[in-house]
């Protein structure tokens, strides 16, 4: 318990000293929504069922933000401890692989949270968001997505040697992923081809959950997603768990 | 296992696809010596001190360090033993206190990681940066994280190797300091002064095997070789003078200087009691003993390869 603190609380401050994944988990999802939000407005419109672009943006947007913490943080952290031999002077040690890992986990999905909050607080201050949905729903499918995505982030993490190759099979799941599963343009705004590719990227479920959850859909519309994210959470867990590696 | 046995290893093999890096090698080391594994690069140290460390699993043999099998209980004697890796390393941006703090977490009984700091002249660099540190501060460090458990046996393989002069004259005398805190210490090395200066036994491999074990002392000893006096003389010298020493070899002189050679420790004493008796006036003298480089020389045909 004591290394489990110890660990996370030095896991956080190196999180916190790396500026790439504090920009794309704190930084980017803003400059979207002013970018997005100054364009667009925040004016109901019937094609979002009588809400604005940045009331819809803001579940979309957090999704992205989940996407960037597995894909992203998640995987060149574990690759590069990997890879710098970080994690080899760790296994001289009695510490757990189970406490490692559980600390990071704890680490990202603080961050992945406040970036969620944050996004949330400047769009309610500058463009009025509005939220008509239950907050503890809200949170709870943000926890079930974070679960199910950082296990993505940990088959990544298993299969990946080096952190540039992480880096770059990370980017490429990525960029396709946040542009075509509605996390950064939503999918109404979008052609009916490209809704029906869509379906193809784990995301997208996030980003339907979410949305869902945050206009005040109910738990049972959404049985689908929620499949779809306990099967990735399940095979991430089995296969990192036979991947993992100190060295 | 005996109680003043430390490590046991017999019949230790490894090999990594067609390479085979340890060859049947069997030694043991005593508790509060300093063991030292040395040969050339690739001769086979550092697999054999991570197979001990339970790092490396051995493809057959048996290994006890301080009664467990390094492969079984793994965990259990990671709590026992401190280790300094030659390929490792901690976050780059970690601080030099928040590494220590955080190691000092892994272990029930960790020591006060401020006095480790005050020992290693680490305090003023506390809180740098890892990756700000000097070559000889980030092995200081990791001397530092080693002992961070107040560990029965330490192992630093290569702890000085990219060291300038100074910086390894320092680690040698933490070395020492360590084991004067009656802990046994287990170090490779290629540099054999290095050996020499520390270690109570070595033991010298080459291409996996053990070429031989024994105190620098001893090894040096059964070598056999001259040692050498030299020194220059003004006026009139004749090497005839000093045909009656019992340990003389042989004499020679070259403009003027002289060199002397003999078989054993005595010679300096009787040189130079000649060199008073008969008012010599001679100067510059030195002495050349066989090193431990001499012994591996002898032992493995080749000049130890950097």
């Amino acid at each position: 318990m004591k290394s489990l603190i110890k660990l996370t609380w030095i896991e956080a401050k190196l999180f916190w000293r790396e500026p790439q994944a504090l920009f794309f988990t704190l930084i980017f999802p803003l400059l979207l929504l002013f970018v997005y939000g100054g364009i667009y407005g925040n004016e109901p419109r019937a094609v979002f069922g009588g809400f604005g672009h940045v009331d819809v943006s803001v579940p979309s947007y957090t999704a992205m933000i989940i996407a960037t913490s597995s894909l992203i943080s998640l995987s060149v952290i574990m690759a590069t401890y990997r890879e710098a031999r970080i994690l080899r002077r760790f296994k001289a040690t009695p510490l757990s692989p189970l406490v490692l890992l559980a600390a990071d986990v704890i680490v990202i999905f603080v961050m992945t949270a406040l970036g969620m909050m944050l996004l949330i607080v400047i769009a309610k201050i500058v463009f009025g968001l509005r939220f008509s949905g239950n907050a503890f729903s809200f949170a709870a499918a943000f926890c079930i997505s974070c679960i199910s995505f950082f296990s993505l982030g940990f088959i990544l993490a298993g299969l990946i040697r080096t952190a540039r190759a992480a880096q770059i099979v990370s980017m490429a799941m990525f960029f396709p992923m946040i542009l075509l599963s509605g996390a950064t343009v939503p999918l109404e705004t979008m052609p009916q081809t490209i809704r029906s590719y869509a379906k193809i990227f784990p995301l997208t479920y996030v980003v339907k959950l979410l949305k869902g959850l945050w206009f005040g859909q109910s738990w049972s519309k959404h049985s689908v997603e929620i499949i779809v994210l306990g099967v990735l959470f399940a095979a991430g867990l089995l296969i990192s768990m036979k991947t993992f590696r100190w060295e | 296992m005996s109680g003043n046995t430390a490590i046991k290893a017999e019949h230790l093999r490894k090999s990594y696809g067609p390479l085979e890096a340890v060859k049947d090698v069997s030694f043991s080391v005593r508790r509060n010596e300093i063991f030292g594994i040395v040969g050339p690069n690739g001769a086979g140290k550092t697999t054999s001190i991570e197979c001990l460390e339970g790092l490396r699993k051995p493809d057959q043999g048996l290994i006890r360090v301080l009664g467990l099998d390094p492969q079984k209980s793994r965990r259990a004697l990671n709590a026992r033993i401190g280790v300094q890796l030659q390929d490792s390393n901690i976050a780059s941006q970690i601080r030099v206190w928040e590494a220590l703090d955080m190691y000092a977490s892994f272990y029930r009984n960790p020591v006060d990681y401020e006095e480790l700091l005050e020992k290693l002249h680490l305090y003023p660099s506390r809180s740098s940066f890892y990756s700000r540190l000097s070559g000889g501060q980030k092995q200081r460090l990791f001397i530092a994280l080693a002992l961070i458990n107040d560990p029965e046996i330490v192992f630093f393989d290569e702890l000085t190797t990219g060291l300038d002069p100074q910086a390894r004259r320092t680690i040698w005398e933490l070395v020492r300091q360590v084991n004067r805190q009656d802990k046994t210490v287990v170090l490779t090395t290629h540099f054999m002064e290095e050996a020499e200066r520390l270690c109570d036994r070595v033991l010298i491999m080459d291409h996996g095997q053990i070429v031989a074990l024994d105190s620098p002392e001893n090894l040096i000893k059964e070598l056999g070789a001259e040692h050498k006096i030299i020194f220059s003389v003004k006026g009139n010298f004749q090497t005839q003078w000093f045909s009656g020493l019992p340990s003389l070899k042989d004499i020679s002189i070259f403009r003027d200087r002289v060199t002397i050679s003999g078989m054993n420790e005595r010679l300096l004493a009787e040189v130079v009691n000649l060199l008073t008796a008969r008012s010599i006036r001679y100067f510059d003298l030195r002495t050349q003993q066989p090193n431990l480089e001499d012994v591996f020389l002898r032992l493995t045909g080749k000049e130890i390869r950097n």
